[in-house]
């Protein structure tokens, strides 16, 4: 067993209304930032975990973004490659 | 009967939903603490408002892996009424108990406010006593409460009769302008498939006395009574 870091970032659903991020866009236009096409804020988690080698630890991640860090109906979650932490 | 009353870090309606069972209903109530794995022979379990687990990661996302969620799940699926309230409806969706889910408020802003909503569907366990397109006056609070499901699954919940409330005007129209919080085609509560889980965002047990300025939920718990001890 050896330990990773593993990033993970969570965005809403392409096509669904992200408020947050029309909102940040607003302001982002307010500023100046007149190119600014579109915006969304999602999250971003760090895990550390324990893991036979990195394909495990990856996969581990991706089971635990289905079962509890993405919600299947509202956002979309795409994971980073396992670093040795 | 008996009512079984989640009570999750950070849940605040919980003393609400029992003041309306045991002083408006005069029905028998008991607090079933999170960690718990007993439902202490509730016959209905009401998941009510709140902010279980400070909302962290999404609302209800945490909750949902509670000890006691775990038997009012199992009761769910033997056809045990659960009324899901608020952060309860976010709680049930999350658990699985209910399709779509309830994301951040259109406009952004936590909503604490009197709505009228309109009963699409008079014969569940929980709507009997109203009539369909009946006009009720309740409050919302919320900030995570704009329902959201992918088209075919709302489609399907209009098709069966599942979309229970609608949010309306005082004349009863569908409009975008009676809509709190930009939740897909108004919908304020919905119902599972087998009739037994409804989810809303509106709290009936706030109001259930003309003190409060509405008693138009009172008939929602009545409802249950009637139906469950048929």
């Amino acid at each position: 067993m050896a330990k990773f870091r593993i990033a993970v970032h969570i965005t809403p659903r392409k096509g669904l209304l992200d408020p947050q991020g029309n909102a940040v866009k607003g302001a982002l236009h307010t500023l100046g930032f007149d190119p600014v096409k579109d915006v969304h804020v999602g999250r971003y988690i760090v895990i550390e975990t324990d893991a036979y080698d990195a394909i495990a630890a990856e996969e581990a991640v991706t089971d635990m973004c289905r079962k509890l860090l993405a919600n299947p109906v509202t956002e979309d979650f795409e994971i980073e490659s396992a670093v040795h932490a | 009967m008996k009512f079984g009353i989640v009570t999750f870090p950070g849940s605040n309606c919980d003393y609400d939903a029992f003041h309306a069972v045991t002083d408006v209903l005069g029905e028998e109530a008991t607090y079933l603490w999170h960690k718990d794995h007993d439902l202490q022979g509730a016959d209905v379990i009401i998941l009510p408002g709140g902010f279980s687990y400070g909302d962290y990661l999404r609302a209800g996302a945490i909750a949902r892996f509670s000890p006691i969620m775990q038997e009012v799940v199992s009761h769910a699926k033997s056809g045990g009424p659960v009324l899901g309230i608020c952060n309860g409806f976010q709680i049930a969706c999350e658990a699985g108990l209910l399709p779509g889910a309830l994301m951040r408020n259109s406009h952004l802003q936590f909503v604490s406010a009197e709505v009228r909503i309109r009963v699409e569907n008079a014969d569940t366990m929980f709507t009997n006593l109203y009539e369909r397109g009946e006009i009720l006056r309740v409050p919302i609070a919320h900030g995570d409460g704009r329902y959201v499901a992918p088209a075919g699954v709302l489609d399907e919940l209009e098709a069966e009769g599942r979309v229970i409330f609608r949010y309306a005007d005082a004349s009863g129209n569908i409009s975008a302008d009676a809509n709190p919080n930009g939740s897909e085609r108004n919908i304020a509560g919905i119902i599972s498939e087998s009739g037994n889980v409804l989810g809303m965002m509106p709290h009936p047990e706030r109001a259930c006395s003309p003190l409060l300025g509405s008693s138009d939920g009172v008939r929602l718990l009545e409802s249950i009574l009637t139906r469950v001890a048929a």
